[in-house]
């Protein structure tokens, strides 16, 4: 493992940023902290950078102690979120200044400097912007530049805080595809931080979801898509609709909702909530449906249907506009779940926490849901 | 280029915010009045005694030793001022430390302080009798009635300067430049070279010639240390002051208007400096 940190916490005051973090980055490996804001995962990247220092906790690169080490020797490329390019240096001194100042012993000689500074300009597609000043550049550019500069004095890590952040959609997309690229041939280990999980996802080998300060799920990408480790992570990849429901012998229940085609869990009987993505759900009309179309909307591909329940619960389904004629305003309709996630019910849970080592007043984080 | 079409009329553009012609008139008036027709009249007093005279006056031996002792002691005095206001300017920004706000308020009392107190002030201290003449001058160290003397008088007076115009550059000065440059391996003091000093370095020499400027002129606070003998510690605007006491309006005129040309020749190779150091602000594509 390239790099492992251990039980990191961090505290600003009475507030814990960090509360007992735990990873394992193998050797060019491209990793995404994905996260609301405020879940510590620009705290942890400016930890492993050496810009902010834990309370407790270890850090440790090939075996090494990186927490004995200043930041000007830890041998990481930080790219800001806001590029923090040198205003009053043209792009081929910003790539250069890493080099310009290492210790005299290990500083390459100007030429040596000169002829890295072209090659990351060419690697990067940006030769023609060399003599330019960071003020003269476009987002995407500066991005390019301020990676060119993070790249210069190949380090064994390379950080991304928000790399897409500032930028356009479209930039995105192109710099997203070209930052895979890059990662693919530097192979440099690469920590991205990010709260786009569409682009977490794209990007990364292995995605971290983060939540008030804790590491919620770590996994592939389609792993964490398909099945959310606790009902932070299913809320935050967008299951937005959460229903009470009954678990019996390992199948979901409830009145006006036909759920046989989620596989069965190893679940307790007894209450539950269900978590869904407003695509998962599909409208079925029917005479004595509990649910009751309020609302529709069309976005062109889709349509929206706004949901009431009897009881007063409402909900958003979408279902592709062509396959939806059917559908009515004050159609009474039950609902068909293709997918979703189960977790045991926090308030009624009496089971003992799949995770025996998280603490006690750990509650979103005790809900493990068991996978099939 | 003419309208294509006969109904065609002008559009003039409506600006923002109203009120450009009133202010600026005021502006200009105020500036006129205050600033630009004493200027014209001193320039034309000076002008009145033709070229050769001028120069005559100007390179008599009391009014080159003037200017020199002025130009000297100016100098020295905005080093003092340039190295200090940095110092102090820093420790206000970077450092939080109790009684941070009473320091930082010290700062503009050399501002606030009529010139004259404080000329009183420097030379009772450091007179032989005084708190710092007492240890000095046992030493063989003169300050009073000497070039340094007036130099500590400008000093005291102009180190505000610096002090506020570096301040704030420094305060808006975006800590991840510094963070950014520790992570490629620049170690503190290559990050301030490198780094915070071009930043603060537009500032900074607005500072210093500010300071050079107010010193050239400074005269409450010399004329009090300084002794005032002639040809050894007479500076240049107490000499105007003697000609006009003498009657004399052109040899004053023109001695005023040496400090004048002076004084502009210095604030024109600041801006030169400056523009030169902000080239990078660029204009964008």
């Amino acid at each position: 493992m390239a790099l492992v940190i251990e039980n990191l916490t961090r505290r600003f005051g009475a507030t814990e940023v960090l509360r007992g973090i735990d990873l394992a980055v193998a050797d060019r490996e491209l990793v995404a902290l994905l996260g609301p804001s405020g879940s510590g995962k620009t705290t942890l990247l400016k930890i492993i950078a050496g810009l902010d220092w834990p309370n407790a906790g270890s850090l440790t690169v090939a075996d090494e102690d990186w927490l004995a080490r200043r930041p000007q020797t830890r041998e990481t490329g930080f790219v800001f979120q806001h590029y923090a390019l040198f205003p009053h240096m043209r792009v081929r001194d910003n790539i250069a200044f890493g080099l310009t100042v290492q210790p005299r012993p290990r500083r390459p000689d100007a030429a040596a400097i000169t002829a890295r500074v072209n090659e990351l300009l060419q690697f990067l597609q940006i030769e023609t912007l060399a003599d330019r000043y960071p003020a003269e550049l476009s987002g995407g550019q500066r991005q390019r530049v301020a990676l060119g500069r993070a790249l210069a004095t190949s380090p064994r890590i390379l950080l991304l805080d928000e790399p897409f952040g500032a930028l356009d959609a479209q930039v995105r997309r192109d710099l997203r595809r070209w930052l895979r690229h890059v990662h693919e041939a530097s192979g440099t280990t690469t920590i991205f931080v990010t709260h786009d999980q569409e682009e977490a996802f794209e990007l990364a080998d292995r995605v971290v979801v983060m939540g008030a300060g804790r590491i919620e799920q770590i996994g592939r990408p389609d792993e964490i898509y398909d099945h959310p480790a606790s009902p932070f992570v299913a809320r935050f990849l967008g299951h937005t609709v959460e229903l009470p429901v009954t678990l019996q012998a390992g199948r979901v229940q409830a009145r006006g909702l036909d759920a046989t085609a989620l596989p069965r869990r190893a679940l307790p009987d007894g209450p539950a909530r269900l978590f869904l993505r407003a695509s998962d759900i599909t409208p079925v009309p029917a005479e004595d449906g509990r649910y009751r179309i309020t609302d529709l909307a069309s976005t062109g591909a889709l349509l929206r249907v706004r949901l009431t329940e009897s009881a007063g619960v409402e909900m958003d389904a979408e279902v592709p506009r062509r396959t939806a004629t059917a559908l009515a305003v004050g159609q009474a309709v039950h609902l068909r779940v293709q997918a979703g996630c189960v977790f045991v019910d926090p308030r009624s849970a009496t089971a003992p926490p799949a995770r025996p080592t998280v603490p006690a007043d750990a509650p979103l984080s005790e809900l493990k849901e068991s996978l099939p | 280029m003419t309208a294509s079409t006969p109904t065609a009329s002008v559009i003039r553009p409506k600006r923002v915010l109203p009120g450009f012609g009133l202010t600026m008139g005021l502006t200009l008036t105020y500036v006129g009045i205050i600033i630009l027709l004493p200027i014209i009249a001193l320039v034309l007093k000076g002008a009145e005694v033709g070229p050769l005279r001028f120069l005559e006056i100007a390179s008599a031996p009391r009014t080159l030793a003037a200017l020199k002792l002025t130009i000297s002691a100016a100098a020295m005095a905005s080093v003092l001022c340039a190295v200090y206001g940095l110092l102090m300017a820093w420790v206000l920004v970077r450092y939080d430390f109790p009684g941070k706000r009473l320091l930082d308020a010290l700062i503009d009392i050399p501002f606030a302080l009529p010139t004259a107190v404080a000329g009183l002030t420097l030379s009772a201290l450091f007179a032989g009798n005084g708190w710092y003449g007492a240890v000095l001058e046992p030493q063989g160290i003169k300050v009073v009635y000497t070039i340094w003397g007036v130099t500590i008088a400008m000093a005291f007076t102009s180190i505000p300067f610096v002090v506020r115009t570096v301040q704030p550059v420094l305060e808006d000065l975006d800590p991840q430049y510094e963070q950014a440059a520790a992570t490629l391996g620049a170690f503190p003091f290559t990050a301030f070279r490198r780094i915070v000093f071009p930043a603060i370095f537009p500032a900074f020499v607005v500072g210093i010639s500010l300071s050079f400027a107010r010193s050239l002129g400074e005269f409450g606070a010399v004329v009090f240390i300084a002794g005032n003998l002639p040809m050894e510690t007479e500076i240049a605007s107490l000499l105007a002051v003697i000609r006009l006491e003498e009657y004399d309006y052109n040899g004053a005129a023109v001695i005023a208007l040496t400090l004048l040309i002076l004084a502009l020749v210095l604030l024109a190779a600041s801006n030169l400096l400056q523009a030169r150091a902000m080239r990078y602000k660029g204009k964008r594509q």
